[in-house]
């Protein structure tokens, strides 16, 4: 019986043997591919069990991570006044498991979790204190009465932008869209919750949580393309601000059945033949159609890409191209060079246009991100001011300067006018290309424009002609008022 | 190494119990305290208290085995100890997240009731063989157990298994109980029949088979197997009664044919489980394809057993420490997939250490039947031994997918009254044992039915003239002898 005893010992011996054997496999030699499954939200507890750093402006914490109990992840992400900087931070979603790309979340991620290289050593005295490693502080450039005003001013109903940075360096002071919405709704825990916010919001009419509109979505800039179209006339020095060029009321396009009017309820009737300066100020379409036929696609496309046309940049948030594409015929080319047809603009491109003539030709690179210090307070990162191209000389910046002036004191941007300084702007009024009576309604421009500071711009889209004009120079120039001291 | 215990005079050993049982109870509450650091609790009189209920409550037990059970295996109590605080330390643990709250305590509370439940037992049984006369009754009790949770009004469907009784909000599992009673069938059936049973039978190759009409109890116990399976819907609990019934026939008889046709039964068992459950055949294709996403992402799919690979892996060599990763991922992870807590929170070395545990826990059980001098009594230390192994094997292997997984728990580790209740009463039970196993040998009326010296009494001092046989006689078997008389009448 003993024999049998010490067999059936054996036996269980040997079934722990194949639990020892099993386990080794699961935890030392095929770990790596277990941990990497994407079933695997371990990762993400993980990261979200360290705490995020916090998102400031002007000091003032506008996304921070605090501890929480209600739920398996050990911090909540809260945004304070989401509605002002949804759009600015984007999300950090641990039912997603990661941040949303649409802002500063996404695009510091690995500074804001604590992964960046330069926080190396930071996670190498974690290792040994035991400490959790916190994540970077990102600092913004935003001024928060800025943002405040900016979302004040544009109505719920409206899908508007207004960006107002510093020409000088590039630093982005105000930057806001509506619709906005709460990131809190989609920084929940619970996966239902996170699906039914989601689901809500992606119905809202022009509410994009996956990007920001203001930087993420080129649209026809209409008339404000003009500074391109005009940089290019000057530049081709065939063209003075006082040339004398043909203002017909509509002209032909080539190879085509359509005819290219000027605005009907706009001064442009009034002279059929008048100098460059008063064409630009009243914004007619037929002289600017003709150059651009004149001067060949080629110069226009020059005069887009030094502005920064077709290309992407990181602010650190990724800033979709603007597009001025190869166009197929000149009827297109004609459309284009008015800012249609098949030409883009962001409304952050269209306020660089503006800021670059404003700083007499030299385009500063946008920022949003004022320091990023590590969990110590050593800065980590510290943007300097950037140029990013050199547009055009400081002579031709003066006549463009001088031509936005005219807009404001007797042109289109009339109501942008200030009693204290000098504001330069160029509008713009762009069909949207279906059939629902709406448009894109611009401006863009500097002041003051004797020493200038900020550019503001501010674009509505799908907005009726009367309502957009209106309120396009007047929040301008409430901007400017606001930022430029007495 | 069979009469190496027995070389000397045998020594009651209790204060290397007593030794090992502060190193236990230093673990168990240690992994305690070490949770409330490492989760920024407050280490306040709860924990004083709840530390100082286990150190009481060991203690107790020690005393009890110094009173009346002296000679019995010094290693058990204190591994049994070790495996229980650990427990209540990871259910702890996992109070602290948002899906369980209190369990600790409640587990602390069947804590008290099964040590002081298995101290009864112990002082008040004296002696294991008083169970053997409880044979039969204790197949009619198994089956009773069994079948309780399917009357209706009393029982409850818990995970889409049928084993639990609700009396007065209070649930039970009586299952967990039946593993001792049936134990106890097996072995005493066993003791008296096992002549029967050896003498026929007919030679095929180098393997006796038995006549047809010895299979009949193999038989039974296969269809209660099957019965619980289907019935219940209870895999693990099915596997491990027809194991149980299997090793103990192979031990009684020495004869490897039992388990040939134990196997074929099992073989037998699992296709028309396959064929006809289908909860079996569920528990199958998750088994072989845990990591498909259909078999993911159905309703009872292989959610739980992925989950519970990724914890494992997540764990690694040595795991996130306890309290720093994330078990409450896994549905059940204090009961049923606690094994995944130990395997992410202690790594592969903290787990491994624990299964050791478990190794030497059995092989003490398997000591104790091997040393014990009555067959019924080594019938019944193997059964025991062999529902401890057949539980750590079925859990550890179901969620290692060594075996389809299903619904056991791990022995002392998982939250749950019953298998802890069952659980330390086997363990009385085999103190028992091992006490008769070591304690000096007696020469009493029960031992030796046709005379000193004869065989079967394995008495290990004879033929030897020690001269230790007389002393030893004399001066402890006064103290034992009216003990063996109760349990002979």
């Amino acid at each position: 019986m003993n024999n049998a005893i010490r067999h059936t010992w054996v036996v269980s011996v040997a079934l722990f043997v194949s639990l020892f054997a099993a386990l080794s496999l699961i935890q030392v030699v095929f770990s790596d591919d277990l941990n990497s499954d994407s079933r695997n939200s371990r990762q993400t507890i993980a990261d979200a069990g360290a705490p995020r750093g916090p998102i400031t402006v002007d000091g003032t914490p506008i996304a921070e991570s605090v501890p929480s109990d209600t739920t398996q992840y050990d911090y909540q992400r809260v945004y304070n006044e989401p509605e002002l900087y949804s759009h600015l931070t984007g999300y950090f979603s641990v039912v997603q498991g990661r941040a949303s790309e649409a802002g500063i979340e996404g695009a510091l991620n690995e500074e804001i979790s604590g992964h960046s290289d330069s926080q190396f050593f930071d996670r190498i005295t974690a290792l040994f204190t035991g400490e959790t490693v916190m994540g970077a502080q990102v600092e913004l450039t935003i001024d928060p009465e800025l943002q405040r005003l900016a979302y004040d001013q544009i109505p719920n109903d409206q899908r508007g932008t207004i960006i107002v940075t510093d020409l000088r360096n590039g630093e982005i002071k105000a930057m806001m869209s509506k619709p906005s919405y709460d990131t809190n709704e989609l920084a929940v825990h619970s996966s239902t919750e996170y699906q039914e916010n989601m689901e809500r919001l992606d119905e809202q009419e022009g509410l994009h949580v996956n990007y920001n509109v203001a930087v993420g979505r080129p649209i026809f800039p209409g008339s404000s393309f003009k500074l391109i179209t005009a940089l290019a006339m000057l530049e081709s020095g065939d063209y003075e601000l006082d040339t004398e060029l043909d203002n017909p009321s509509s002209i032909d396009l080539p190879q085509s059945d359509r005819t290219l009017p000027n605005f009907a309820g706009g001064n442009c009737a009034q002279r059929s033949q008048a100098e460059l300066n008063w064409i630009f100020a009243q914004s007619c379409n037929t002289p600017f159609a003709e150059a651009a036929m004149e001067l060949g696609e080629e110069s226009i496309q020059e005069a887009a890409e030094a502005y920064g046309w077709n290309e992407a940049m990181r602010i650190p948030v990724y800033v979709q191209p603007s597009r001025f594409p190869e166009t197929t015929s000149d009827a297109e080319l004609a459309l284009s060079s008015i800012g249609q047809a098949s030409v883009t603009a962001t409304p952050l491109q269209m306020n660089m246009a503006a800021a670059a003539i404003g700083n007499g030709g030299t385009l500063m690179k946008p920022q949003l991100v004022d320091t990023v210090r590590g969990s110590d307070l050593q800065i980590l990162s510290n943007p300097e001011p950037e140029v990013l191209n050199d547009v055009m000389d400081e002579s031709t910046a003066g006549e463009l300067n001088e031509m936005m002036v005219g807009v404001v004191e007797e042109g289109t941007g009339w109501r942008a006018d200030s009693g204290r300084f000098q504001v330069a702007a160029k509008t713009g009024t762009a069909e949207r290309g279906d059939d629902t009576g709406t448009y894109n309604s611009w401006i863009t421009g500097f002041a003051p424009a004797d020493d200038p500071q900020y550019a503001v711009t501010v674009v509505y889209e799908g907005i009726d002609l009367g309502t957009g004009t209106d309120l396009t120079g007047r929040q301008m120039l409430t901007m400017l008022e606001a930022v430029i001291d007495e | 190494m069979k009469s190496q215990d027995h070389e000397a005079h045998p020594k009651p050993r209790r204060n290397v119990e007593l030794l090992l049982l502060l190193i236990a109870l230093t673990i168990g509450i240690g992994a305690q305290v070490l949770v409330g650091l490492n989760l920024e609790d407050t280490i306040d009189q709860r924990y004083w208290t709840e530390g100082g209920v286990q150190v009481g409550l060991a203690l107790a037990f020690h005393i009890a085995l110094r009173l009346r059970a002296k000679y019995a295996d010094p290693f058990i109590l204190p591994i049994v100890v070790t495996l229980n605080g650990l427990g209540i330390a990871m259910i702890h643990r996992l109070d602290f997240t948002n899906q369980y709250d209190g369990v600790a305590d409640r587990q602390l509370m069947w804590t008290a009731v099964s040590m002081v439940a298995a101290i009864a037992l112990l002082v008040l049984l004296r002696d294991h063989r008083r169970l053997r006369q409880f044979s039969y009754i204790s197949l009619a009790v198994s089956v009773l157990l069994l079948f309780l949770p399917i009357v209706p009004g009393l029982g409850q469907d818990i995970q889409g298994a049928q084993v639990w009784v609700s009396i007065g909000g209070m649930s039970f599992q009586p299952g967990e109980l039946a593993k001792i009673t049936l134990a106890i069938f097996f072995a005493g059936f066993l003791a008296n029949n096992r002549d029967l049973i050896l003498l026929a039978g007919r030679k095929v190759g180098p393997l006796t088979f038995p006549r047809l009409q010895d299979l009949g109890p193999l038989f039974l116990a296969w269809l209660i197997a099957l019965g619980v399976l289907i019935v219940q819907n209870d895999l693990g609990n099915a596997l491990m009664f027809f194991g149980l019934f299997v090793a103990v026939i192979y031990v009684a008889t020495s004869r490897i044919s039992w388990v040939a046709i134990g196997v074929a039964f099992v073989a037998v068992g699992a296709v028309l489980a396959y064929q006809f459950v289908w909860h079996a055949r569920n528990r199958f294709d998750i088994w072989l394809n845990p990591f498909d996403p259909e078999i993911y992402d159905q309703a009872f799919g292989s959610h739980q057993l992925v989950q519970g690979l990724f914890g494992l892996a997540h764990g690694g060599l040595t795991g996130t420490g306890l309290g720093s990763g994330s078990p409450q991922v896994v549905a059940l992870a204090n009961s049923d997939m606690i094994i995944v807590a130990f395997g992410e929170e202690l790594g592969f070395l903290g787990l491994s250490a624990m299964l050791v545990l478990y190794l030497i826990l059995f092989s003490r059980y398997m000591r104790a039947g091997l040393g014990t001098r009555d067959h019924f009594g080594k019938l019944l230390a193997v059964g025991l031994a062999m529902v401890l192994v057949l539980q750590v094997f079925v859990v550890v292997g179901g969620i290692t997918r060594v075996i389809p997984m299903s619904g056991l728990v791990s022995p002392f580790l998982a939250a749950g009254g019953s298998a802890l209740l069952a659980n330390w009463l086997i363990v009385a039970i085999v103190l028992l044992i091992s006490h008769a196993a070591r304690r000096p040998i007696v020469v009493g009326p029960m031992l030796n039915t046709t005379g000193k010296g004869a065989s079967g009494t394995e008495d290990p001092l004879r033929g030897r003239n020690t001269g230790e046989q007389q002393p030893v006689s004399e001066s402890q078997g006064s103290a034992t002898a009216p003990a063996l008389k109760e349990g002979d009448s």
